[in-house]
């Protein structure tokens, strides 16, 4: 590739047996309206690992999510969950195969109350009672304020119950868009637990993620996204040790939150 | 179940200022209904407060699936109408036919002719909406000025073919004997239909409440009024759930259409489009896309309505516009809005 940032482009490809990869996306383009904003986005998501996205705003970070889940129609290239193309399918078809989605904004059922929150989200029926003690355990939060209107939660408490919504049934993969965002050092500190439960678990994350020290705590590999196209990919260890390379790729959105 | 342990030590934590905060609009409902009393003797009121109860459930029955609509797929249904005349028309059909039976003094003669009036009239407005949604609204979702007009234009061509089956002249009705006349409590009274319309009405809200708050498909069109792409994101279709309330909802128009011919005694082609306006006030009063709205919004309609034509004749044309324009400067997304993304 010509573009200088440009580092390690494909490296799991090489590195990562064709059985461990659980999401793959070659050249991914979308367009929103008139807008050219995926521009040939290629990574992959090894299974069983924790894959950090990051990127400055406005990067296609978010995008690349809703792609994925069928938000954004792809208009060109191709995207392959577990050997399965998915790249034209309906959201709930997606969603079915086995994928879960945390937005940004978290969207949770304002209206509803957190039982109710998380009754739609356990697909398959009853919710699994030794599942939801653990979640409980997680996040004791939830249990305290079952009965309670979503709505009235903290950001903080918003942000567990989507997440607690996304593993409330085992999931092939979880996609999940900025989950620190706006959250108190403490609350971070919780959810950076409740991940690492999650991580020894072999649960498959796709994470969008701007603060890097978090990024790093987590994550097993990375791929940094600038202006609609991956830019490097490869271990996090590799880019965590490489000081001139975050710099290089993460720039002023590295400084801000270190 | 853990799940029940679980819940049994959850704790519902809510101020009762709060509380009584989103209460304010069945409050202020409470208010109105009682401050007439120091304008009228008291059996005038209970007259009057049971025909606004009446107006209102029909109205309520007839705009519940309107805002089920709007709430869950953002469409603007300007042809709901059509599926009250085509109730009301339809149930015609079937009650003329059985005219002795109507009048027989006997309420199980009475209810054989009215019950399969109700469940044809409602059979076939759910087909209809079937059709409509089908043809006329899904090529146009997400455009709201088209959906304007093509769902006016649906609602005129659906008068025509009233017009076209059942002629251009209103037909009268008769009500079944069972719910003729009127009947005394103390020194006041209530004609009787009045009373059955109250009943079906409450039976309505309390069946929707149920379904709404009790059941997965209840929750999930809440949560798709709510915020529809997350619905789908959780792996449930939501334009299967939008035509199946679509269906439901046109269903309960025809009901309300066959209620509202029983009241007026009387069927016209373009009966719908005329209480559509009331509807609207309705639905736009409640909070679009909220039942406990609708329910709410159509009792304080009913009751301002008959209020003020009691008090002040004149005021009464206006009333209704009037009590939109107060409820919406007092809370501009109506009385219960639905939290949407």
């Amino acid at each position: 590739m010509s573009d200088p940032l440009v580092r390690n482009s494909a490296p799991m490809a090489s590195t990562v047996p064709a059985a461990d990869i659980l999401l793959d996306l070659d050249d991914v383009h979308t367009h929103i309206e008139q807008y050219h904003i995926l521009q040939g986005v290629s990574f992959q998501v090894p299974r069983g690992q924790f894959t950090m996205l990051l990127g400055r705003n406005g990067a296609g970070k978010t995008t690349t999510l809703r792609s994925v889940m069928g938000l954004w129609k792809v208009s060109q290239g191709r995207i392959t969950f577990d050997g399965a193309d998915i790249g034209g399918a309906a959201t709930p078809d997606i969603a079915c195969r086995g994928i879960a989605y945390v937005p940004e904004d978290m969207s949770i059922f304002s209206d509803l109350t957190v039982k109710e929150n998380m009754v739609l989200a356990a697909r398959q029926g009853e919710m699994d009672d030794t599942r939801l003690n653990w979640i409980f355990d997680l996040f004791p939060a939830l249990k305290k304020f079952w009965s309670l209107e979503a709505g009235a939660l903290s950001g903080g408490q918003k942000q567990m119950l989507a997440i607690a919504r996304a593993i409330i049934e085992p999931r092939e993969l979880l996609l999940i868009d900025e989950p620190t965002k706006g959250l108190a050092p403490a609350i971070v500190g919780a959810m950076i637990e409740a991940f690492q439960e999650l991580k020894q678990a072999q649960t498959s994350v796709l994470l969008v993620e701007q603060n890097f020290q978090f990024a790093r705590t987590l994550g097993d590999s990375v791929a940094v996204m600038d202006d609609g196209r991956v830019v490097h990919a490869g271990s996090m260890a590799e880019l965590a040790e490489n000081v001139e390379l975050q710099q290089q790729l993460l720039g002023l959105s590295l400084d801000a939150h270190q | 179940m853990a799940t029940s342990e679980a819940t049994s030590s959850a704790v519902r934590t809510a101020p009762l200022l709060d509380r009584l905060k989103g209460q304010a609009p069945a409050l202020v409902v409470i208010l109105i209904a009682l401050l007439p009393i120091a304008l009228m003797d008291l059996s005038t009121w209970l007259v009057l407060t049971l025909a606004g109860l009446a107006m209102g459930m029909m109205i309520f029955i007839m705009a519940s699936g309107l805002t089920l609509v709007f709430g869950l797929m953002d469409v603007l249904n300007f042809g709901h109408g059509a599926f009250i005349s085509f109730g009301a028309f339809l149930a015609t059909a079937v009650m003329l036919p059985l005219t002795p039976w109507m009048e027989a003094d006997s309420v199980w003669l009475n209810l054989a002719a009215l019950l399969p009036a109700i469940a044809v009239a409602m059979a076939m407005a759910g087909a209809l909406g079937y059709v409509f949604e089908r043809v006329l609204i899904m090529p146009v979702y997400g455009n709201h000025l088209k959906q304007i007009l093509i769902t006016m234009g649906g609602l005129i061509i659906a008068e025509q073919l009233i017009v076209v089956l059942w002629g251009p002249d209103e037909i009268p009705l008769i009500r079944p004997l069972t719910f003729q006349g009127s009947f005394t409590l103390g020194d006041v009274t209530f004609e009787k239909y009045r009373l059955i319309a109250v009943i079906i009405g409450l039976l309505v809200f309390a069946v929707l409440s149920l379904i709404l708050s009790r059941t997965k498909i209840g929750l999930l069109i809440r949560a798709g009024v709510e915020n529809g792409e997350m619905v789908e994101a959780l792996g449930y279709r939501i334009r299967r759930l939008f035509i199946g309330v679509f269906i439901a909802g046109s269903a309960l128009a025809g009901l309300g259409g066959v209620m509202w011919a029983l009241y007026e005694e009387v069927v016209t082609a373009n009966m719908g489009m005329q209480v559509m306006v009331l509807v609207f006030i309705v639905i736009i009063i409640g909070g679009l896309g909220s039942v406990t709205g609708c329910f709410v919004g159509a009792v304080l309609v009913g009751l301002v309505a008959n209020y003020a034509g009691f008090l002040a004749p004149k005021v009464a044309l206006v009333s209704n516009i009037a009590l939109m324009v107060i409820v919406l400067m007092w809370r501009p997304q109506g009385l219960f809005p639905v939290a949407k993304r």
